[in-house]
């Protein structure tokens, strides 16, 4: 996680996109998700059209049921619309076959889950180096630099060696944001990510958040019931019944 | 790959107790394949060997494969005739035209000849009677057709050339009555005929069949002592090459007609019953396989239903279905591979034990202990196995991990 050199760290992402023309990261373009296996079709997503830019910090809210982990799950490519396409860093995901969205999945995004989703076998480091070695592209020492610096810009420093169960719920969850930005992917996307915390490690996590929008140029979404969370991010987004209700962008 | 190999590495170290029960399945089936295989192979070669050495490679018998034809089906061939209550002619045994036979064959360079009489006789030493097979035969040639000269560990083959009345006897034999080379005994034939006799030797061969039954005596002698006359039931061959022995005798019974038997068909009896065995092996061995790769299924199962989340969570990252495959056959096939080393340990272990037990086995042959055979081949088609067996049991749970969906799992724990 370094940060990029020339970009207006202090400046607001919403008004930098007025500035000067933002790089879209992701678009959704009238996208619906259908769940057609059950006894009755489950409309998940209704025909959402959604522009997010390059160094934006997105909330989604709504209330519980609307569809935001569908969302999210969606525009994480964990999940495939039924209709419309998502476009990802300028690539239509709807032409990408399994092993291209696999390969975005790894070098583009980071996820970030309301449980930590640690590998309980593994050291917090161990964790944070997963998808850096599953990547391969840095030599081993490199990686472990890397890890280290991680941990160390979360203030886990001493938890490097500590297996999960040894861990706080909050150090934990930073445990797993630094694993989603292993690879420096270009967007994290987060659901419920304070969901287990309380308030003071919540606001903790969302100004990791802020900082990485703003100083590192990282596209963050994050789905929060949390309305003092969701002040804390530069957009917020509200669905109901899967459909997009409102934006403050 | 090494990041899969680290995970597996976690998942197997994280089961100690149940891996390690399902690898002691592995090092069962592997270690005694590997030991019950040396002791049946070993005994099976030695057997066979001994029999390839002992006995005549191939041998030609007075008698025919078929019933001969009727005359009047020779005369008429095609036609649909039959005679009722034709009797076959009371042919006399024995090989006509023997001598033109051996003489023919003893021109041959890939084959040695020896002209033979059998028949059944007794031992009548010391008020009891002993029956034995006697082979009636040509010292000179018989030091080429069987390895009697070798087998001798008491008197020399020449002291029948240089005796007429000599008789050499089986150790069992000697044993048995108690007759020692040097002792006279009477010798009472099936056809009546009763010879004093010399025993000028003792042989042992470690084939108990023939240790226990036969002696040998000059063709003349015996002819004397059945009462036939420049008769010779057998011819004897033994060949250069042992591999040839099916093909020989099936051009010299083209050729002559005679019931000509290479030595696997005069030991088929024996040589099934080592398939039959080796059969019983093997399907032994593979229900320990089988056993073990149910093991490594199960472990490998568990595993796999209770890592759903960190299926889930390496997905989310980037790892494709084919790693998680991966992952978990890696898992099977540690398991097989620790069960394989340590199954080759086990199996090491076995030879040398048995190969430590000293004891006189008298079944079917004699030794001092097991002849094991320590093939480095059965460690190898062991160890195959096993990692087959263990990889095959990995695949199915492999495969439902790698189709675990992650958002079904996220969802669920959300
Ligand atoms: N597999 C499924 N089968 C049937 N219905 C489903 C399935 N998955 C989700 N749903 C339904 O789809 C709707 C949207 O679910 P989703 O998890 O996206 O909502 P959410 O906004 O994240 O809710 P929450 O705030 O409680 O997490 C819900 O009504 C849910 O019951
Ligand atoms: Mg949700």
């Amino acid at each position: 996680m370094s940060a990029e050199p020339g970009k207006p760290g202090a400046m607001d992402a919403g008004r930098a996109r007025g500035q000067r023309p933002a790089r879209p990261v992701v678009e959704l373009d009238h996208v619906t998700r259908i769940l057609t296996d059950e006894p009755q079709p489950v409309t998940l997503v209704r025909d959402i059209t959604l522009r997010v830019d390059e160094g934006e910090f997105m909330a989604i809210t709504g209330p519980s049921g609307s569809g935001k982990s569908s969302l999210i799950y969606l525009i994480g490519l964990l999940d495939s619309p039924t209709s419309g396409r998502i476009i990802l860093d300028g690539i239509d995901t709807s032409r990408a076959d399994k092993a291209r969205k696999e390969r975005l999945r790894l070098t583009r995004i980071g996820f970030v889950f309301q449980f930590h989703f640690l590998l309980p076998e593994f050291t917090a480091l161990e964790n944070v180096l997963l998808p850096m070695r599953k990547l391969g592209a840095l030599s081993d020492r490199a990686m472990l630099a890397r890890g280290l610096d991680l941990l160390g810009q979360f203030g886990l420093s001493d938890a490097a060696a500590k297996k999960p169960h040894q861990l706080s719920g909050g150090e934990r969850q930073r445990v797993a944001i630094a694993r989603a930005l292993a690879n420096d992917p270009l967007l994290l996307v987060a659901d419920e990510p304070t969901g287990n915390l309380d308030s003071k490690n919540s606001e903790l996590v969302f100004s990791l958040f802020d900082r990485l929008a703003r100083e590192a140029g990282k596209t963050v979404i994050s789905v929060t019931h949390d309305p003092e969370m969701a002040r804390m991010t530069h957009r917020q987004i509200r669905i109901l019944d899967g459909a997009l209700v409102a934006d403050s962008g | 790959m090494a990041a899969l190999a680290k995970i597996a590495l976690a998942y197997v170290m994280g089961r100690k107790r149940q891996t390690l029960v399902s690898v002691l399945g592995v090092t069962m089936g592997v270690g005694f394949f590997i030991g019950i295989a040396a002791m049946m192979q070993g005994f099976q070669q030695f057997f066979i060997q001994k029999i390839i050495d002992v006995s005549p490679h191939v041998t030609i018998r007075d008698e025919y494969r078929e019933a001969p034809r009727q005359p009047a089906a020779m005369g008429y061939r095609g036609a649909a005739i039959e005679l009722r209550g034709i009797k076959p002619k009371d042919e006399p045994r024995g090989i006509r035209s023997a001598r033109r036979i051996i003489d023919a064959l003893s021109r041959r360079s890939d084959l040695a000849v020896g002209p033979t009489l059998t028949g059944q006789a007794f031992l009548r030493y010391g008020g009891k009677d002993t029956g034995v097979t006697l082979l009636g035969i040509d010292p000179a040639r018989e030091a080429r057709v069987s390895n009697l000269v070798n087998d001798l560990v008491e008197g020399k083959l020449s002291d029948l050339q240089s005796n007429p009345n000599g008789i050499i006897i089986g150790k069992g034999i000697a044993k048995k009555t108690g007759l020692k080379r040097g002792d006279y005994v009477s010798v009472v034939s099936s056809a009546g005929v009763i010879l004093r006799m010399k025993v000028v030797g003792v042989f042992e061969t470690g084939i108990l069949a023939l240790d226990d039954r036969q002696a040998y005596v000059r063709l003349k002698k015996n002819q004397v002592l059945q009462r036939r006359e420049n008769v010779i039931n057998q011819i004897r061959l033994r060949l250069a090459d042992v591999e040839q022995a099916e093909r020989v005798a099936r051009e010299i019974e083209a050729r002559y007609r005679y019931r000509t038997e290479s030595w696997k068909e005069t030991q088929k009896n024996v040589l099934s019953i080592f398939v039959i065995q080796n059969g019983v092996m093997y399907t032994s061995v593979g229900a320990i396989m089988l056993v073990a790769g149910f093991g490594i299924y199960n472990i490998i199962s568990t595993v796999v239903n209770e890592k759903r989340h960190d299926i889930a969570i390496l997905k989310s990252i980037g790892f494709s279905e084919r790693d998680i495959r991966i992952i978990f056959l890696l898992q099977g096939l540690m398991a097989g591979v620790a069960g394989c080393l340590l199954g080759w340990a086990l199996g090491r272990g076995i030879i040398e034990g048995l190969a430590s037990v000293r004891l006189d086995i008298e079944q079917i042959i004699r030794t001092q202990g097991f002849i094991l055979n320590r093939s480095f081949w059965n460690y190898a088609i062991a160890g195959a196995l096993a990692i087959i067996a263990a990889t095959v049991s990995a695949w199915l749970p492999a495969r439902k991990a790698a189709a675990v969906d992650p958002v079904d799992i996220i969802r669920g724990a959300a």
